[in-house]
């Protein structure tokens, strides 16, 4: 067991961990910050994306022990207090979500995505660069709407 | 006429949006308890073994372990096994052949991922390493994991089904329809393999059980589609403790897609095990391999077909024989779905006057197949969009117009395989996707293609399915075990906000926006002040739950139903307000008015009065204003619609791209257009995903599942599917007759009619009869050398 | 996944170090084969070897003759470098197509050299350009590097800190991804020099990274997409799986090398 400290949404924290344990049990269990998911155990779905020192990553294929020191945002820490991140909230007016469950991933995702490439990323780039993450219920259609939408208000 | 913003046929942005986009949804594996322990479930590594013994005693002392139960134990307890609620008589009058099913194997595996024993420890990691101290004493049998081969095999997998046949059904009259074919001036004959699929909503099940020594009672959260069904059947079937001593509750649910319907062995496990250690909760949650091998897989069907046609063209028979594989068990609606959700719908939109369906159903050692999107209807659907547009190929017709002349023109409609068709214009629908599309133009893109070395090609799917199945009394006389209908309760509060119970259970429909949109068109309340409920057994009366696109058709017809009554009980106490009689009263936008005055009462105003009953006598009104009700519809609903989809293959690798994809449906009215085409989208891309990337695969020689992750389990991604621009969806309407809001069901259409389109325009495209879904750029690659080869 | 010590080094030699020290000890770069594997239960090292704390572990530099490439870059970096898109299109374009946005975030150019997986791309970049593979203890040459099936020259400890790549005068990357892992179900790097010498890296059609001699001998004497397309391959050493039998493969390495002709640049 060691200690690790990380600024996880702003807020400085730590905590005892294996160093077999994935930054995403951390987020989840150990700071109850269950917004983000885990979809699969191949490293393939995306549901675990968050951000560690603003580069979206796989938090199921990232060791805790390894983020100390770095600076980690999930799903709960895009929206400043009731207002929400654009990104959000187009997917929201894109009906680009159903059962939520890749949701979390996807918006953190696709906020790298128009960080990378800028507002006017193409339809084409968002799906390429969308390849990592697996949504089941909206086809991503709407998804890759809600992102166009969100980088322009981004 | 209610607020257009928010009421019936407005695109509403959704309520439960907000939990989800900023990371609050509430899913079972959020969920922690006080003193939680783990499960891990120690699975079967063979496809079909004997259990000579296991070994358990190494493990319970590993660290952590709080204890280890195998299928001895359930069997000690009495706990029932997992049950097929839906029993099926074959053509010889015989009952289906169903093996059991304990929730912990006893005495023999029978597929890979079987459960053998379920270890419950401190923590996750102290549960999986004690279950690799297991030792489990295997007598490896010989398997057999094709359906094709299941009947002749020497294997056996179940002592009940000498032959592995779980039944032989059959539908509609053979005779005649063997007249019809012997009648016929053409013949058009298909083989055809519906591919296995494996559901992978993006949740992977999950599971609390825990026992209160206090209450003598069971709590289980879980992610199910309907909860209060696996209430009734824990009970009812496994015995572990009557209904009101079995809370069961489904929380958020990350997607379902059937496969979240049935009653699984580790729900049942964790809720039973909890007593046995003390009360202590158990949480299970499965990762997506266990998904991979253990939840029911869909699909799996190897059919031949034939269409018989007169010298005019006109189809005049359809006999069909499938051999489905059901898997190593039956699941929960297994039965049902190749029988009575496949058979029924093999008229498709045509006027067929003779059809004959048989179905062998076989056990196999795979995975059990239950309902996955569409369930029976995609299948059947298939057979049908194949057939005929191979018949008009060989008739050298136009495809579009074949199907035309062919359809059902007036109704109702009676086929020969049950359904009665209520309402419907498929000429309609097919007029308007061949104006989307721009068929008309279909040979300029195709010489355009071909400039850049692709081959272009159209393929038609006019599909129709039954959702809603319904009334209860007739799938009970069909074999159901359970009755489908579906319940609400409206409870309408003091202040005049509304909180609706229901049966059905959103895992991405949607329904907290859709059903308050209902609430407010008929009662005319502020969308913000209505609340929906579901997924509690503690807090909602019976309820079915939603699957087979029942919840707008079935659940909100109950709510329908449950409102008038709030109406009618609302206007009374409105009446004794405002001093009138209640046949004076009127409502209208949320407003209560007394014909020929100027007295009106607000919905709010008369609510609180209901509540306050000081100026009525409540010995003759009563106290409150809660109403509920059972709905039981008295047909099926029957979307249909035409879809049509481009694809330009590549001749040198035979890569397939969707560069086209039309969707023409008739849901009736909409209630939410912005969620039917969200629904759409996604069922159309499950389609596009069984036509070209998944396929579930089994080795012959090991019986291990091949496609064990998302690593070679070809799972549709963003850039799979068509374009935004090139994806187009339309509407007609034909309102359906049988329900108030005149709707029918929109969940699985696209995955229904999807998967003929698709190959239907690979086939167009390369210029071969038959293609294998799915079409891999192998498979196409591989038939375009052949079909090279056959040319020279 | 099976417990094992964590170590984060500062220098390659404290690295190499803690490697002789551990019983079964893996360097870990990005993470993102060891971790999934390990998640699996196929690998259970007693010792991780973090190298991502190594000073001076990535980076890019361009020279007129060649690109050289710290072992820490990640692919992102790569991918988008102004300086190697300039310098060698190809390898940039190559780099943006290894895996998803969140493994090129992470995954590094010496981890996925070192790995050796077939069906990894930087393999047939590394073929294709005539790559030096540097270590700690030496430089070795791509032709002689990748040995097997996860197979390399690498030496117990050994850690790769650099790739070098001579400049092309054009080149080009084609890859046929495996529709569900994303990994190349076949991949092809075709370069050509200032003294037209051909290379043609292959990744993905057999059990380790090759090249296709027989269509380098033809694009040698005539260096055009027909000239690649014509070269008939053959199938004997190729792999057949689900997704690929060897004679498609075979057909995917010609129909990319002509192509990736054709768009060489």
């Amino acid at each position: 067991m060691s200690v690790v400290k990380m600024k996880i949404n702003g807020k400085a924290v730590s905590g005892e961990v294996e160093p077999r344990t994935l930054l995403v049990e951390f987020i989840r269990e150990h700071q109850g910050l269950t917004g983000t998911h885990v979809g699969c155990d191949t490293s393939q779905c995306g549901a675990c994306v968050v951000h560690v020192d603003g580069k979206a990553i796989k938090s199921c294929t990232t060791l805790a022990v390894a983020c100390e020191g770095a600076t980690v945002t999930t799903v709960e820490g895009l929206a400043k207090g009731i207002e929400l991140h654009p990104m959000q909230a187009a997917f929201k007016e894109h009906h680009g979500l159903q059962c939520g469950f890749c949701t979390p991933g996807m918006i953190m995702s696709a906020i790298d995505i128009v960080k990378r490439n800028g507002k006017n990323v193409s339809e084409e780039v968002i799906r390429r660069e969308l390849s990592g993450n697996i949504c089941r219920c909206t086809g991503y259609h709407n998804i890759v709407k809600a992102v166009q939408a969100g980088a322009a208000n981004m | 006429m209610a607020d257009t913003k928010t009421g019936v046929g407005a695109s509403v942005r959704r309520k439960e949006d907000l939990r989800f986009i900023t990371g609050k949804g509430n899913y079972t594996d959020d969920i922690n308890l006080k003193d939680q322990t783990y499960a891990y479930f120690l699975r079967s590594p063979h496809a079909h073994a004997t259990i000579k013994s296991i070994n358990t005693a190494k493990a319970k002392k590993m660290p952590g372990v709080v204890g280890i139960f195998v299928g001895e134990d359930v069997a000690n307890d009495k706990l029932g096994g997992l049950i097929c609620g839906w029993g099926i008589t074959s053509k010889d009058g015989s009952g289906m052949k169903a093996g059991p099913h304990p929730v912990l194997a006893q005495g023999k595996v029978r597929y890979v991922g079987d459960h053998v024993a379920v270890v419950i420890a401190e923590t996750k990691e102290q549960a999986r390493t004690a279950a690799q101290a297991i030792v489990v004493s295997y007598g490896v049998l010989p398997h057999v994991v094709d359906a094709a081969k299941a009947m002749k095999s020497k294997v056996q997998v179940h002592e009940v089904a000498s032959d592995n046949r779980v039944f032989n059904w059959s539908l509609g009259n053979e005779e005649a329809t063997n007249a019809a074919f012997k009648n016929a001036a053409h013949v058009t004959k298909l083989d055809i393999i519906n591919n296995r699929l494996i559901p992978n909503a993006m949740e992977p099940r999950a599971a609390i059980g825990s026992y209160d020594t206090g209450t003598e009672s069971y709590t289980l959260y879980t992610t199910s589609q309907n909860p209060h069904v696996a209430r009734l059947v824990i009970s009812a079937f496994h015995g572990l403790a009557p209904e009101h001593k079995l809370r069961v509750i489904a929380p958020d649910v990350g997607g379902g897609f059937g496969s979240k319907i049935f009653i699984y062995a580790e729900e049942v496990v964790c809720v039973w095990a909890s007593k046995h250690i003390g009360g202590r909760p158990i949480k299970w949650t499965g990762d997506r391999s266990e998904a991979f091998l253990a939840d029911a897989h869909g699909r799996d069907h190897v059919t031949k077909a034939e269409l018989a046609m007169d010298a005019s063209g006109k189809i005049t028979g359809m006999r069909v024989h499938t051999i489905a594989a059901l898997g190593a068990y039956l699941s929960t609606f297994s039965a049902a779905v190749p029988t009575y959700l496949y058979g029924t719908l093999m008229s498709g939109q045509y006027d067929i006057p003779n059809i004959y369906v048989e179905v062998d159903a076989v056990y196999t050692n795979t995975a059990p197949v239950d309902a996955y999107r569409g369930a029976g209807r995609p299948e059947a659907t298939y057979v049908v969009e194949r057939l005929v547009e191979t018949a008009a190929r060989e008739l050298k017709q136009d495809p579009a117009e074949f199907r035309r002349r062919s359809f059902v023109k007036s109704f109702p409609h009676q086929t020969p395989v049950i359904m009665c068709y209520d309402a419907g214009d498929y000429g309609a629908a097919l007029d308007k996707a061949l104006e989307m599309s721009d068929y008309k133009n279909f040979a300029k893109r195709k010489a355009e293609s071909a400039k850049n070395g692709k081959l272009r090609g159209v393929g038609f799917s006019a599909y129709i399915e039954a959702c809603g199945i319904a009334p209860s009394a007739a799938v009970g006389s069909l074999g159901a075990g359970v009755g489908l209908w579906e319940s609400a309760e409206v409870r309408v509060n003091p202040i005049g906000t509304v909180e609706i119970l229901t049966g059905s259970h959103s895992h991405g429909q949607g329904h907290e926006t859709t059903f308050a949109q209902l609430v407010v068109e008929k009662l005319g309340v502020d969308i913000n002040s209505v609340s929906i409920v579901h997924g509690d057994t503690d807090k909602v009366q019976m309820g079915m739950g939603t699957y087979g696109s029942r919840s707008g058709a079935v659940g909100m017809h109950a709510i329908s139903k449950a409102l008038d009554k709030i109406e009618a009980k609302a206007k009374r106490v409105a009446a004794a307000v405002m001093e009138s009689s209640v046949d004076d009263v009127e409502f209208k936008n949320g407003t209560f008015t007394v014909k020929g005055t100027d007295k009106k009462m607000a919905f709010g105003e008369v609510a609180l009065q209901a509540y306050l009953g000081h100026k009525f006598n409540s010995s003759e009104i009563e106290i409150g204003l809660k109403e509920t009700a059972f709905h039981d519809p008295a047909n099926f609903v029957f979307p249909a619609g035409v879809h049509i989809c481009e694809v330009e293959v590549d001749v040198d690798t035979g890569l397939t791209k969707i560069v086209d994809y039309t969707a023409v449906d008739d849901f009736g009215n909409l209630i939410n257009p912005m969620i039917v085409e969200g629904q759409v989208q996604g069922g159309v891309a499950q389609g596009i995903g069984q036509a070209l990337l998944e396929g579930a695969v089994y080795d012959e020689d090991s019986g291990q599942l091949l496609t064990g992750s998302f690593m070679d389990y070809n799972m549709p991604r963003a850039a799979n599917m068509p374009s935004i621009e090139n994806f187009r969806l339309g509407f007609t309407c034909t309102p359906c007759p049988t329900n108030p809001m005149g709707m029918k069901g929109c969940g699985e259409a696209g995955a229904i009619a999807a998967p003929p389109a698709v190959i239907n325009a690979i086939t167009n495209a390369i210029g071969v009869r038959e293609i294998a879904m799915p079409a891999t750029p192998l498979t196409v690659w591989t038939a375009m050398q052949a079909n090279k080869k056959a040319a020279e | 996944m099976e417990n094992f010590n964590y170590h984060r080094p500062a220098t390659t030699t404290a690295a190499a170090a803690l490697m002789k020290k551990g019983k079964d000890a893996k360097y870990m770069a990005g993470g993102h084969t060891l971790l999934p594997t390990m998640k699996q239960g196929l690998a259970a090292p007693t010792d991780i070897i973090d190298l991502t704390a190594i000073k001076n572990f990535s980076g890019i530099k361009v020279s007129k003759t060649s690109v050289s490439i710290k072992a820490g870059t990640t692919h992102m970096e790569v991918a988008t470098s102004k300086e190697i898109k300039k310098a060698i299109p190809a390898l940039a374009e190559m780099a943006g197509k290894i895996g998803g946005v969140h493994v090129r975030h992470k995954g590094t150019i010496g981890g996925s050299v070192a790995n050796a997986d077939p069906a990894a791309d930087y393999p047939s970049a590394c073929l294709g350009l005539g790559a030096t593979i540097e270590t700690n203890k030496r430089k070795i040459e791509a032709d002689k590097f990748f040995t097997g099936m996860f197979a390399t020259a690498l030496k117990d400890g050994e850690i790769i800190t650099a790739v070098h790549f001579p400049i092309p005068k054009k080149s080009a990357h084609q890859k046929f991804p495996n529709p569900a892992s994303r990994y190349a179900l076949t991949g092809v790097f075709v370069s050509q020099d200032a003294k037209g010498k051909v290379r043609v890296g292959v990744t993905g059609a057999a059990a380790t990274a090759f090249r296709a001699t027989d269509i380098e001998a033809a694009l040698s004497k005539d260096f055009s997409a027909k000239s690649a397309t014509s070269v008939k391959i053959a199938s004997k050493s190729l792999m057949t799986d689900m997704h690929a039998t060897a004679a498609y493969r075979a057909n995917l390495i010609s129909v990319l090398a002509g192509r990736a002709v054709a768009a060489a640049k």
